[in-house]
């Protein structure tokens, strides 16, 4: 849905890198594509350098017109691909790079990432008698993305296409790297009912575990303030992974998910007019 | 065409201007850094219009350099060592790509320990990667063979990456006087890139390097083995090409010295064949018959120059700067393994010596030859360690 | 859709791949289908735009129809319709 949504923002004349990853997969095996623009297959870690050579080549042949995007997962982003990442954006070309969230190595069979929010199960962090589910923190993107002083980040959310899609449009017309964090359940990682995709997705926004914000030259924003706000009880509710959490550590993760929505209020009050 | 007296970095950085890279990737490492800088400084004086891209790993220099490959540029790069070990994955990955580009890597010993001086350690450990290979004994080679590597590559039945090599400090930091040919005479050698396939929204909107299964992927892998074995005669051909156009000739994928008459020839790569060539005229003057095989290209491996070699000489010594733990030096292995199916077997023997940058003087290659010319008086050691201390003998 | 491959001389040199998927049918892999009530629809095309597949086209009379040769049956449509048309139905 996510690269949907984001080619129907960009256009043709876009070449999307994608690194290994449930995108590497999706097209099917050789000789089959599903996209109508060219698609780069690479090595897991180098999206950041792989669209980095892309865009100095199209530079060099005097086609600046060409979208460059680079389409990682949150493994491919956060982790393994982080340093090439940082030293993209750092450089500066003018491309895309778009994350795809599903808060764990999905592709290799839901693995934890750096992604993976406090308190879920996955193969790796698997609860057991000893209580092992995730306890760091997520890896905050987006906050990395900012201090690279990069010219535009945004998050995103399939529930929300449309919203996506302006931010896509926006940052088309900003030279310089652009960052969206687009946030993309996975039924069978999340324990979640396929269907319900979409509404998790509203939830997540609702309860503020996923804001929807953009940060313009250091300048915060925040595009959706929930109407009513709902608890993170009511958002892991229908998700198997957080299935375990006994009520004094869902408490200890309410309370995160409101100072860090605290903070984001605070820092979109500070930066206006930056 | 102007004559400067230039070091192996410089050289390798002329290479690439007058090959025309369009997209140079590099990150620095000791003893590579002046090539970075010097193509840093050539495209901000605007005398070399390419993109030059500051990235932050080698690991990102050789993607970068393959995915601008796969749009259609020229890319170059260049590194030593531990960048080369940390290429290593994206190596394979260049040459799987099928992109050509084309490295100057500078031989310098792998670490722990920790050290910057001469050795092949590192470019043999990427043999299995499917990139050609050219050791060079001089400045002026290099930047020769920068130019034949990228005819030589992007030929569209060919399409395979190569790293010129050199060793640190003795090439890349020691100045020789180095023709750089005209701009005009290399841009007739040197058509310009024009892969079939390059990853283009408006023409080629593919998948490029999809998925595989076990039903079609060796077809892909015969594909590279059998444009790697095209290149044997493909680089005979461009340096003779290139001889007819500028005037020099590097041997074609073996150079051979002194060789038809000898009775003991060191078959070896890079500038220790300088010193042997000397070793060998001296050591001829006391009636002593010894020649030089310097291996030009290790890969791909010189089948049939290498037994045109074992049918013509008695005995060769091959001298290895390198050594593949629990197994042998790799020319060494190899050459025995090309000499299995042959006729002829003179006795071989393994000099394992230079490594970690330990001198070759000519003292120590005299000795090496004399062994060598001794080898078909009886037994003797399949391999032997050169100059290290406790173990006796060379 | 690997017709024209034979041998490995018909390949290209690195799988560049050329065949659109549509190709390959994958309706088989559904446990439910969805049953779309035209007669509720109101046109507001909320499940052509959330189909994770792209499985749902506007079709005749600008209404949405399913493909089912695509379709996995995730229920995604029937969970967003907001007029509740869509029903997923057990597969036989």
């Amino acid at each position: 849905m996510v690269m949907r949504y984001m080619l129907k923002a960009l256009g043709p004349k876009t070449t999307v890198s994608v690194p290994a990853c449930c995108w590497a997969v999706m097209p099917g095996v050789f000789p089959l594509k599903c996209l109508d623009v060219p698609m780069l297959y690479t090595a897991f870690e180098v999206t950041g350098a792989s669209i980095s050579g892309l865009r100095a080549a199209y530079d060099k042949q005097g086609k600046e017109d060409i979208n460059v995007v680079g389409f990682a997962g949150d493994g491919g982003t956060a982790d393994i691909g982080i340093q090439a990442l940082s030293g993209m954006v750092e450089r500066g070309p003018n491309v895309f790079y778009i994350m795809y969230d599903n808060e764990a190595y999905m592709n290799t069979g839901i693995q934890r990432s750096s992604a993976t929010p406090v308190g879920a199960w996955t193969t790796t962090t698997p609860v057991g008698s000893r209580l092992d589910w995730k306890r760091r923190p997520k890896k905050n993107m987006m906050d990395i993305m900012v201090a690279h002083k990069i010219p535009y980040a945004a998050t995103a959310s399939i529930a929300y296409p449309e919203d996506f899609i302006k931010k896509l449009k926006k940052a088309q017309a900003i030279k310089g790297p652009k960052f969206f964090h687009v946030y993309a359940p996975c039924p069978t990682g999340w324990r979640l009912a396929p269907d319900k995709t979409v509404e998790i997705s509203r939830m997540a926004t609702d309860a503020c575990v996923f804001p929807l914000y953009e940060v313009e030259n250091g300048v915060y924003k925040i595009n959706r303030k929930p109407a009513k706000k709902i608890s993170f009880m009511d958002y892991m509710a229908m998700q198997g992974r957080f299935r375990h959490l006994p009520a004094s550590v869902v408490e200890e993760i309410q309370k995160g998910i409101d100072r860090e929505w605290e903070i984001l209020l605070k820092r979109e009050a500070f930066t206006q007019g930056l | 065409m102007v004559k400067k007296v230039i070091t192996g970095n410089y050289s390798a950085a002329y290479g690439a201007k007058v090959a025309r890279a369009d997209v140079i990737a590099a990150y620095p490492i000791t003893p590579q850094t002046q090539i970075v800088e010097k193509l840093a400084s050539m495209v901000a004086e605007g005398e070399l219009d390419a993109t030059f891209i500051n990235v932050e790993s080698e690991h990102s220099a050789m993607t970068a350099c393959i995915s601008a490959s796969q749009a259609g540029a020229r890319s170059f790069t260049a590194t030593s060592s531990h960048g080369l070990l940390l290429m290593h994955e994206m190596l394979i990955w260049a040459a799987g790509a099928r992109t050509p580009v084309v490295m100057a890597n500078i031989n310098r010993a792998n670490g722990p320990p920790w050290s910057v001086w001469a050795d092949q350690g590192d470019s043999i450990a990427q043999r299995d990667t499917g990139w050609m290979q050219f050791y060079c004994e001089s400045n002026q080679e290099v930047l020769d063979t920068m130019i034949q590597a990228y005819k030589i590559g992007e030929a569209r039945d060919v399409m395979l990456p190569a790293m010129v090599v050199m060793d640190a400090f003795i090439l890349s930091h020691t100045s020789e006087p180095v023709d750089i040919p005209d701009q005009e005479m290399v841009d007739g050698f040197l058509p310009k890139f024009d892969p079939e396939y390059r990853v283009a929204p408006e023409t080629q909107p593919y998948g490029f390097g999809s998925l595989v299964m076990p039903d079609w992927y060796m077809e892909f892998r015969y594909k590279i083995a059998e444009a790697m074995d095209l290149t044997r005669e493909r680089i005979r051909k461009v340096d003779k090409e290139f001889e007819e156009t500028f005037g020099r000739s590097y041997g074609g994928l073996i150079e051979f010295y002194k060789c038809e008459d000898a009775d003991a020839v060191l078959l070896l790569a890079g500038t220790v064949a300088s010193t042997a060539k000397e070793v060998a005229d001296e050591m001829r003057k006391k009636g002593k018959k010894v020649g030089v095989a310097r291996l030009r290209s290790f890969r791909p491996f010189p089948y049939e120059e290498v037994r045109k070699l074992a049918a013509a000489v008695p005995a060769i010594g091959i001298l290895d700067k390198s050594f593949t733990f629990g197994y042998g030096g790799a020319f060494a292995c190899e050459v025995q393994g090309a000499l299995y199916h042959c006729r002829d077997k003179p006795a071989i023997k393994n000099y394992i010596a230079g490594i970690g940058g330990r001198d070759l003087t000519p003292e120590v290659l005299e000795k090496i030859f004399n062994d060598a010319l001794n080898l078909r008086k009886g037994k003797h050691a399949e391999i032997e360690w050169v100059g290290v201390r406790g173990l006796g003998g060379l | 859709m690997m017709a024209k491959y034979v041998t490995y001389k018909d390949l290209p040199l690195t799988p560049i791949t050329t065949v659109g998927s549509e190709a390959n049918k994958t309706g088989g892999w559904r446990t439910f289908r969805p049953k779309i009530d035209h007669s509720k629809c109101i046109k507001c095309y909320i499940c052509w735009k959330f189909c994770p597949d792209v499985s749902i086209r506007i079709g005749k009379d600008e209404l949405p129809e399913v493909d089912f040769d695509h379709c996995k049956g995730c229920g995604i449509c029937a969970n967003e319709c907001p007029k509740k048309c869509i029903e997923m139905i057990l597969e036989e």
